[in-house]
């Protein structure tokens, strides 16, 4: 039998304003927060592989690495879909780098011993498309970013994916890491029935200790990459913005607009 | 002394134009180090004089690994055995996502650390600060590492710029790791649909997933040939991934980059992938019906409404004062 790891995290809404704390260079992470969409896809790529018998998937477990309001992130990947969750929460993990998170992650999914390993290509925040590469290096399996076909025979996978010449198909055996894109699939949406049932699936909530983690290797004094006070670009003169309200003036108006540089 | 490792990316003989600029940034940075600036190049068959040859973008080195290109696995295990035998503070790459997998790994595996997205490295204090744009490029933040610091740049970060000449090329013996035995690529820059030619254009009208089908993409022709000329059609990558556009079409992160006098965007949303294909465009003209799409934080004329509705009429005027 197969078991499926779907790495998520909690990201900030993206319909709140985010911010940074110019003086550390982190993300403010108050506000209101919810499951990185992308991450929705890895999810709903597990449940396909699970569902089409593609894989003999008997469980899909979501883990994520955060703070206590992380649990929600788990409880909406567990509405999805998700039999259960694992939650490393810790004090000693604020400020850690991509590198140390991965680190974290890895311990965590050697824990679980799945076959494969999927998330999503990149946060909505961090945006480090990094993490899935981290967790393979330490597992020693092979990793795949921004994958947006996923086809799965024995313990082969077929995945294809969009790199810098065109399209890649690579086989991969598993075990692996696969992040993928958000071409793959369109998520479906949690049953009432799913969201209320959500928090009756088990959610385990570990600390470094309890993970058997390093504290020395995540967190501010693990972190190799340091985040310095952040500033603002050089300012670009504002564009001008049209309200579209009746079509003809607005026509007109892109019309002259266009015509005045002589673009037409 | 501290030198910096790039990683050279390579297809059909020709080097990336996005390698080549990392380069060009490495030498210039690891001359205010006072270090060295060396490539790597991953390949089964890099001809002496294609790898030689960035010796005149200022590399003073060139190692050549014989292993199967366009995998992350199998550069990480390149760079960890050029790394092993040098002092090397950084690795950089060039735009592309094979920096992003390739980077963290080599990162994770030797302790240091990763900045993703980088738009520039200067030297201060005799240290790499990369700098890394965030918030929908709204601020920028520094990074600096501690131990190994790995650079994966965003594309078109760094221009080739000419220095030095040629270089011999050093074979360099990899023991591949497992994980590397465990990926095979089976087809490497496949091209599907389409050749169409987006990068001669000096005006392109650019469909994304807000023009909802195939079949609309049919607004934007008609947008495009009011234009005339030397007007062509282009697509996110989301809707080539829709399948609505051939890939030949597409601007951005794993597609072309373009700098067009005109670019007109329809539902598009501007997100920074697609962004760095195309800011450079002398004018930037937006049409979308969502008001807080990222796009209409950085065009010259933004157009918050209905492109089914705008669009045509757009086009029918054009056709009219052109006469």
């Amino acid at each position: 039998m197969t078991k499926i790891v779907v790495l998520v995290k909690e990201v900030p809404d993206a319909a709140v304003q985010k911010q940074v704390d110019t003086s550390t260079g982190l993300l403010d992470r108050s506000g209101e927060k919810t499951l990185n969409p992308f991450d929705t896809h890895a999810i709903e790529a597990a449940l396909q592989l699970k569902e089409s018998g593609a894989l003999p998937v008997d469980e899909v477990v979501a883990v994520t690495v955060g703070p206590d309001s992380a649990v929600k992130a788990l409880q909406k990947a567990v509405s999805l879909g998700a039999d259960r969750s694992v939650h490393l929460t810790d004090p000693g993990l604020a400020a850690s780098d991509v590198v140390a998170t991965g680190y974290a992650l890895a311990e965590i999914v050697k824990r679980e011993n799945p076959d494969l390993v999927l998330a999503g290509q990149q946060s909505d925040d961090g945006q480090s498309y990094a993490v899935g590469a981290v967790v393979a290096e330490h597992l020693g399996w092979p990793a795949l970013t921004q994958v947006i076909k996923l086809e799965a025979d024995g313990t082969t996978l077929t995945c294809e994916r969009q790199a810098e010449y065109g399209y890649d198909t690579v086989k991969v055996q598993l075990p692996a890491v696969i992040s993928v894109g958000d071409a793959i699939n369109e998520p479906r949406y949690p049953s009432l029935k799913a969201i209320m049932g959500a928090k009756k699936k088990p959610l385990e909530s570990l600390s470094l200790a309890d993970a058997g983690i390093d504290a020395s290797k995540v967190g501010e004094e693990g972190r190799k990459a340091v985040w310095q006070a952040a500033k603002e670009p050089p300012a670009k003169a504002p564009g001008e913005i049209i309200e579209d309200e009746d079509t003809a003036q607005t026509v007109e108006k892109i019309v002259t607009w266009l015509d005045d540089r002589k673009l037409i | 002394m501290t030198n910096i490792l790039v990683y050279a990316l390579h297809h059909e003989g020709a080097v990336n134009k996005n390698a080549l600029g990392a380069i060009s940034a490495a030498a210039k940075a690891a001359g205010e180090l006072g270090g060295e600036a060396h490539a790597l190049f991953v390949g089964e068959d890099v001809a002496d004089d294609v790898a030689g040859s960035v010796g005149s973008y200022g590399a003073t080195k060139v190692f050549r690994a014989k292993a199967p290109a366009g995998l992350a696995q199998p550069i990480v295990d390149a760079l960890d055995a050029v790394l092993s035998q040098g002092d090397y503070g950084y690795v950089l790459f060039g735009g592309g996502l094979l920096g992003f997998e390739a980077g963290a790994a080599i990162a994770a595996r030797r302790g240091g650390g990763i900045g993703v997205e980088i738009t520039g490295i200067r030297v201060e204090g005799g240290e790499l600060v990369a700098e890394r744009p965030i918030l929908g490029d709204t601020q920028i933040s520094d990074i600096t590492f501690r131990g190994l610091g790995v650079i994966a740049s965003r594309l078109n970060a760094f221009e080739p710029v000419q220095s030095g000449s040629p270089v011999a090329v050093e074979d360099i013996d990899v023991t591949l790791s497992d994980a590397s035995a465990k990926v095979e690529i089976v087809t490497r820059g496949e091209q599907r649909g389409a050749d169409v030619n987006i990068e001669d254009a000096q005006v392109l009208v650019t469909g994304g997933r807000g023009l909802g089908s195939a079949e609309n993409f049919s607004v934007a022709e008609d947008l495009a040939s009011a234009f005339g000329g030397t007007a062509a059609v282009a697509a996110t990558r989301a809707a080539v991934d829709a399948g609505w556009f051939p890939y030949a079409g597409q601007i951005g992160q794993t597609g072309k980059t373009v700098a067009p006098k005109l670019y007109l965007g329809l539902g598009v949303s501007g997100a920074i992938q697609h962004k760095v294909g195309m800011q450079s465009a002398d004018n930037i003209v937006a049409i979308n019906k969502d008001g807080n799409a990222p796009i209409f934080e950085f065009a010259d004329l933004g157009v918050v409404g209905d492109l089914h509705a705008i669009a045509p009429a757009l086009a029918e005027a054009i056709k009219a004062k052109k006469g």
